[in-house]
């Protein structure tokens, strides 16, 4: 199937029709948030500052970017380079997913055209949101860098493009640096907040939970995105990038397993240090083990098992499993678990227009990495540039 | 404060300004508040929750007016906390058997506030009269200040969508400052003397007196004297604390040193990440370089041992071809030695045979 007989037939298609559905209420949710503020659209109020915006938008958004990093640092500085072609849609994907964060973060804060004030105007070096801003602007210039190869192989310009390929291990080194810092800080930004997170999320250790389960998100992300995008941009991918997709599979799922395994035990740490065995026999700690041991310790154990067996199917699935398991973890540090000591009329539930925006930015996160996937060279070399490794 | 200590937090002020960092990780410097700044004592067994202080703050800030009057007290029967219209709000706690106790909260203007710490515009300050003021003029608006606050103080301007603000009591600073009042207008307007402003050391030490005095009328301990790092307002109550609203799991950790941790290993990542990843790095190639070595050697040593094998070989068939043409040239001539032979017997025969 060419191209062209794609955009011919694609006018009327169902996902056409949705997505135009989802863009049109989303510039409605636009409109309406911007003229008549935060309030107007959403259930946030003065017990509850922070709700699905930041949870999912922020949390999840930089969490289910770490593949850019994870897949870098891992083909460039680790020596998995037979795993070459799987780089490009692996930046691409963070490029977008931190740029969708920060358009997502303009809905939730006040005044969005002051964003650039902490660096700027007055800064407050004593703030974990501080240090998350810097390095998430820093890592989205990063990856931009990162990402513009593919599009200056497509428009052409050589020269510019082989400058920026030279700097490739710089810019990776540059990214894990970035990626560590924020990815952790996001964690830390609740250490200042014992009264509110539930003691089973809070820990001193939310920092390394945070930048452990990256690691683990960004593996599964990989793998659940090659999976979503084999049938739709099948025809856009180098045989490079099928032959060894599958091996990819087995590599990262393995890498997941480990990693899965050593998280699930800095969390029982997290519990023994603080001694919190006795909250397991609540509500909470039941909750707490579902997450743990059904989006931790089950997609250990599953990797492993799919590795071993080379089970493409089973990895796939446990791919979602775990990247649904750390969406459950920042909501539940986040949302969930965050208030809990408020009476249940006080605890806090996202409007329809709250989701409404948030899936408005996930399709046009969805849209644009089609856009640029089926023109630009991502899933395959550009003819000009290959052997180039 | 004592002297030496306010000398000795001078010299740490000043070191940790030329970090450029506020965060004092591992040290052993304990703020205690700036010296001789103010506060407020609230007695609640004094609070006859006539809400009195509510309409001196409204006043005093020109806030809007409620819906609801301030006389009207059956306000009280709900619980109510601070919201953008109203910096402090008075609150009923029915007691089984006995009077109910009022208690006022407004922001408790920490000694180390957990708002400025989390601030990334530095909008918040703990001024050294004592007051933890905003400044609405660098606000963005992410309200993290929120989230960290331990009180569940400041509040939000949701329904402004062009200049949201966070809201919260100024301990009347800008006020005081500006000389139109000497004293927050609630304390001002405190029919009871449930409300003391003044230097916080002194309050402390009237607050230890009328416990001690009546040790039977008073729980044994200053709330806010060492709860979240300590505060500027200072409660004492004849029941316990956690019965009037106020929480008693806070601990007496400050937000900035809650955060001091983790703030001190950002400065580690930047500096060692990349040694260990250029490491990392190296090594990788140093090992595609080796491999690549052996496996050179490796062809090379195969080549000149298949081509020695090659030769060897060679020269054995040689050998072997010489030989056997030694060996038939040997065996042809032998053949023909022995027909000549042959050949010469029967010519000799022959000749015998003629000769007779």
């Amino acid at each position: 199937m060419t191209t062209e007989t794609v955009s011919k037939k694609s006018l009327l298609t169902p996902f056409n029709v949705i997505t135009g559905l989802i863009l049109v209420m989303g510039a409605a949710l636009t409109v309406w948030r911007f003229g008549w503020g935060i309030g107007a659209v959403t259930n946030l109020d003065n017990n509850n500052p922070w709700g699905l915006w930041i949870g999912f938008d922020l949390l999840c958004g930089v969490v289910l970017a770490a593949g850019g990093f994870v897949t870098s640092s891992a083909v460039y500085l680790f020596g998995m380079k037979k795993h070459h072609a799987a780089v490009r849609p692996a930046i691409l994907t963070a490029f977008l997913g931190y740029l969708f964060v920060v358009i997502a973060l303009q809905y939730d804060l006040g005044r969005p055209w002051r964003l650039p004030y902490p660096f700027v105007v007055q800064s407050g070096t004593t703030s974990m949101l501080f240090e998350v801003g810097l390095c998430v602007a820093l890592y989205l210039t990063v990856l931009f860098l990162e990402f513009s190869p593919a599009a200056l192989e497509w428009l052409g310009l050589k020269r510019l493009r082989n400058l920026i390929h030279k700097l490739t291990i710089a810019l990776t080194i540059f990214g894990v640096v970035l990626s560590t810092l924020h990815q952790s800080s996001l964690g830390a930004l609740y250490i200042i907040a014992p009264a509110k997170l539930h003691p089973l999320w809070y820990s001193t250790y939310l920092p390394t939970f945070f930048f452990i389960s990256a690691i683990a998100a960004g593996l599964s992300m990989v793998m659940l995105e090659g999976w979503l995008t084999h049938k739709p941009l099948h025809d856009k991918m180098s045989e490079e990038y099928l032959a060894q997709h599958d091996d990819l599979y087995f590599g990262f799922a393995k890498g997941a397993s480990f990693v899965l395994m050593g998280y699930f035990f800095i969390k029982v740490i997290g519990i023994a240090v603080d001694n919190e065995w006795n909250l397991l026999g609540t509500g909470w700690g039941q909750w707490f083990l579902f997450e743990l041991l059904g989006f931790v310790l089950l997609p250990s154990v599953l990797y492993a098992i799919g590795t071993r067996e080379k089970n493409l199917k089973l990895i796939r699935w446990t791919s979602l499993l775990t990247v649904l398991g750390i969406i459950l973890n920042r909501l539940n540090v986040s949302v969930i678990a965050f208030n809990w000591h408020l009476p249940s009329e006080m605890r806090y539930v996202p409007s329809w227009q709250e989701i409404g925006v948030t899936v408005f930015v996930c399709t046009m996160l969805v849209v644009t990495f089609k856009f640029i996937a089926t023109r630009m060279p991502i899933f395959y070399d550009h003819p000009e540039y290959k052997d180039e490794h | 404060m004592k002297r030496r200590n306010f000398l000795g937090l001078m010299g740490a002020a000043g070191v940790s300004a030329t970090l450029a960092t506020k965060a004092q990780a591992g040290g052993n410097v304990h703020f205690e508040g700036y010296p001789g700044s103010r506060g407020v004592l609230f007695d609640a067994t004094r609070c006859i929750g006539c809400r009195k202080c509510e309409i001196g703050c409204n006043e005093v800030n020109n806030l809007a007016k409620p819906e609801k009057p301030f006389t009207d007290l059956t306000v009280l029967d709900t619980a109510r906390r601070t919201e953008n219209e109203a910096y402090t709000v008075v609150n009923k706690y029915d007691q089984e058997g006995g009077a109910p106790v009022y208690r006022k909260i407004q922001c408790m203007h920490c000694l180390e506030p957990s708002c400025a710490s989390a601030c990334f515009v530095a909008a918040f300050a703990k001024q050294p009269s004592g007051a933890v003021t905003y400044d609405e003029s660098v606000c963005v608006g992410c309200r993290y200040c929120m989230i960290a606050c331990p009180f569940e103080i400041p509040t939000y301007t949701y329904d402004d969508p062009i200049t949201p603000k966070v809201i919260k009591c100024d301990l009347c600073d800008a006020n005081i400052k500006a000389g139109k009042i000497s004293v927050p207008g609630c304390v001002n307007s405190c029919p009871k003397e449930a409300l003391v402003y003044g230097e916080r050391e002194e309050l402390l030490k009237i607050a230890r007196n009328r416990i001690g005095a009546n040790p039977d009328k008073y729980i044994d301990h200053i709330y806010g004297e060492r709860e979240v790092g300590g505060t500027s307002w200072l409660f004492i109550s004849g029941v316990p604390f956690s019965e009037i609203g106020l929480r008693e799991d806070l601990g007496v950790t400050s937000g900035p040193e809650l955060n001091s941790g983790a703030l001190s290993v950002v400065a580690m990542v930047p500096a060692l990440w990349p040694l260990l990843l250029a490491g990392v790095y190296g090594i990788t190639r140093r090992t595609d370089k080796i491999n690549t070595q052996e496996k050179a050697d490796a062809v090379a040593q195969a080549i000149t041992e298949t081509q020695d094998k090659a030769n060897s070989d060679m020269k054995a068939a040689m050998e072997r071809a010489r030989n056997d043409k030694e060996a038939t040239v040997k065996r042809e001539v032998a053949k023909a030695l022995e027909e000549a032979a042959k050949a010469a017997e029967e010519g000799d025969v022959e000749k015998e045979e003629e000769g007779a």
